[in-house]
């Protein structure tokens, strides 16, 4: 552990300490570890696998994996492991980026939301509710038909159903916090909302909103798999491990090794994430060190 | 910044300018309910370095009294209907949100009643000790530092440098309250609003921790509001005395008067209810009945119905807190009108001799 020497402790003591148990929880290192490779292996690997994504050999057609296709081909005669790879691109970016764009406006709009209270908590959360209220499909109809088939449109119709959810379990444990006697000390020492908000209320909400959170990645990526479907995200030959694994359970029963591999793939990402989240909640919390 | 009236000190000897001034102080919550009229035409003023001991029952608005001060109280449902703070030139009721948080923590602070949950869990002692410092004061974060070692050591917490590395969960109750006094004063207010401060604790830790606050007090000529409902602190720590109920004052004076020669029958009864040891064997008088609701008006004299002296016309007619005698001033209008004496029997010999 650090000294008693250690300099006076900043503004972010909070963030440091964090770090310092994290790293010392051997399943968060291990899954952010994973992460990582799948990452680099989604973003490097395509380059090094030396065969297409794309090219078809119908003559081939589906085949178990092999020397020369580690992982198989698809019943077009693809490469698998190509594909998956390009896949992780598109699902990974996905996955992360619509769930931090999910987490920074429910976070804040629950935050809000639940520290004003009265009537404007009562607009905001109807707000939420008309916009939970839309179905799914429709919305994404209408985008598609306003703005044409664009990928930056898949982050932005995944984005703004995922942070509905959020949003309310925010303002729930931000209600519940709002009470707390330590809340109103920090109000009768003269600061402002804002940085109670930041300072007091989100590090003690912090708990849910990374479980939420690392349960929203997979939800998201099967979203992907559910939009490029109806012609919005993915197009062929594109993949996404989404697109792979509805493939390949059409499949299942001649080919398995075709919903095996993505599966597998999806499987250790949500592994790695939950691991990471996990340590990242205890990490967060100080009663739970164990030094 | 206002310059200090200072005229007071010279030309009316022994009344030193008052730090403090609440008049007319109303806060209502706003509930289905109805209206419940928490804090009710309470007035009250403290002057620098005194101690102020408001006493009351539960639901008395004692606390909330407290709140409104610094205007803490939940908006809605709480209101705060009518009234003055006069805190230097300032109206602590009616000044920008601004300038209120300029005063709070810095030159009014607040202790809490529970020590277990005023402490965020999440930040290390440090940060919290020296946070008032760091809104309130432009100041490095190693002279901070270095302030808030000096403040832990101060409230006698041992290896303070150590301690400010900890978390509120490896403290004790004490240890924590003691923490939060370190925190309420370490911008050395001129005003510190203690809400029940030794309520969530054992008898001994709260005798270390009244003494730690007496200490601290008398160092630095800070001013306390002492919210209690043990009467038997406030005849031990304070200066003067607030009695309320049901939202009101009942009755007001020096604390050496109030316990001598009450002059309100709900003070006399509450001081009669106090276990003694030497009276073994006789049953403890008791107060019949519940404090009145607060949901809606009371007309007349709230403590009227558990009165022992109670007349129609306590009922019937307006209560207001009137003088009585020098500094001490009581809201029973059978002792305004002088029809009733509540010195005990002894006292009341040697005043007529």
């Amino acid at each position: 552990m650090s000294s008693p020497n250690d300099p006076a402790p900043g503004r972010s003591s909070l963030w440091r300490d964090a770090w310092h148990r994290l790293a010392r929880n051997k399943l968060a290192v291990v899954g952010a570890f994973l992460l990582l490779a799948l990452t680099l292996a989604s973003l490097f690997g395509p380059l090094l696998v030396g065969q297409s994504y794309f090219a078809q050999n119908l003559q081939l057609g589906a085949t178990p994996p092999s020397a020369e296709h580690w992982l198989g081909t698809d019943t077009l005669g693809r490469d698998l492991l190509a594909r998956l790879l390009y896949g992780g691109r598109i699902s990974l970016a996905v996955g992360l980026c619509a769930t931090a764009v999910a987490l920074t406006i429910g976070v804040l709009y629950g935050t809000i939301s639940g520290f004003l209270g009265g009537k404007v908590d009562s607009i905001m959360m109807r707000i939420v509710d008309v916009i939970f209220a839309l179905p799914f499909t429709v919305f994404v109809i209408l985008l598609m038909v306003l703005f044409g088939r664009q990928f930056v449109l898949l982050f932005a119709a995944i984005g703004a159903v995922q942070w509905l959810t959020m949003a309310r379990i925010v303002r729930g444990q931000v209600l519940s916090l709002r009470r707390m006697e330590f809340i109103e000390a920090a109000e009768a020492l003269g600061l402002s909302k804002m940085r109670i908000i930041l300072r007091h209320m989100i590090p003690n909400a912090l708990g849910p909103i990374i479980v939420y959170a690392t349960l929203t990645v997979p939800s998201v990526m099967l979203l992907e798999a559910f939009l490029s479907f109806l012609g919005l995200g993915v197009q062929p030959p594109m993949s996404s491990w989404g697109v792979l694994i509805k493939e390949g359970a059409e499949t299942m029963e001649e080919f398995p090794w075709l919903l095996i591999y993505p599966g597998l793939a999806l499987a250790l990402t949500l592994f790695s994430l939950n691991f990471l989240g996990d340590g990242l909640r205890d990490a967060l919390d100080p009663q739970s060190a164990k030094d | 910044m206002a310059p200090r009236d200072e005229r007071n000190t010279d030309a009316t000897e022994g009344v030193p300018p008052e730090l403090l001034r609440v008049a007319n102080l109303r806060a209502y919550f706003h509930t289905r309910a109805g209206v419940v009229r928490a804090v009710d035409d309470v007035s009250f003023s403290i002057s620098p370095g005194e101690t102020l001991g408001i006493v009351g029952e539960s639901g008395s608005g004692k606390s909330v009294a407290c709140y409104s001060l610094l205007r803490l109280l939940p908006q809605p449902p709480a209101r705060i209907e009518s009234g003055q703070a006069r805190f230097h030139q300032l109206d602590l009721l009616h000044c920008a949100e601004k300038e209120l948080r300029a005063i709070r923590g810095n030159q009014i602070s607040m202790i809490f009643q529970d020590p277990m949950t005023s402490l965020n869990p999440y930040l290390r002692i440090g940060d919290q000790v020296t946070e008032p410092l760091r809104i309130h004061r432009q100041i490095s974060p190693s002279d901070a530092f270095d302030l808030g070692v000096a403040a832990l050591r101060e409230v006698g917490i041992q290896d303070a440098a150590r301690r400010m590395r900890s978390y509120p969960h490896e403290f004790s109750g004490g240890m924590r309250q003691r923490v939060m006094i370190a925190l309420a004063l370490i911008t050395k207010p001129e005003l510190l609003l203690a809400d029940e401060p030794t309520t969530a604790l054992d008898v001994t830790v709260q005798a270390q921790i009244l003494e730690l606050i007496r200490e601290m007090q008398q160092q630095r000529g800070t001013a306390v509001i002492f919210v209690t409902h043990d009467i038997g602190i406030v005849s031990a720590f304070c200066d003067r005395v607030l009695v309320m109920y049901a939202g009101r004052v009942l009755e007001s004076g020096p604390t050496a008067q109030l316990f001598q020669n009450p002059k309100h029958p709900y003070n006399q009864a509450l001081q009669r209810s106090i276990p003694a040891l030497h009276k073994r064997g006789e049953e403890l008088p008791t107060i019949p009945g519940a404090p009145p609701d607060v949901a809606g008006p009371i007309p007349g004299c709230p403590f009227a119905p558990r009165c022992e002296f109670a007349e129609e016309k306590c009922v019937t007619s307006e209560i207001v807190l009137k003088k009585v005698a020098p500094g001490h001033s009581s809201a029973c209008l059978r002792v305004q009108l002088g029809e009733i004496d509540l010195r005990p029997a002894a006292a009341r010999v040697v005043a007529a001799e």
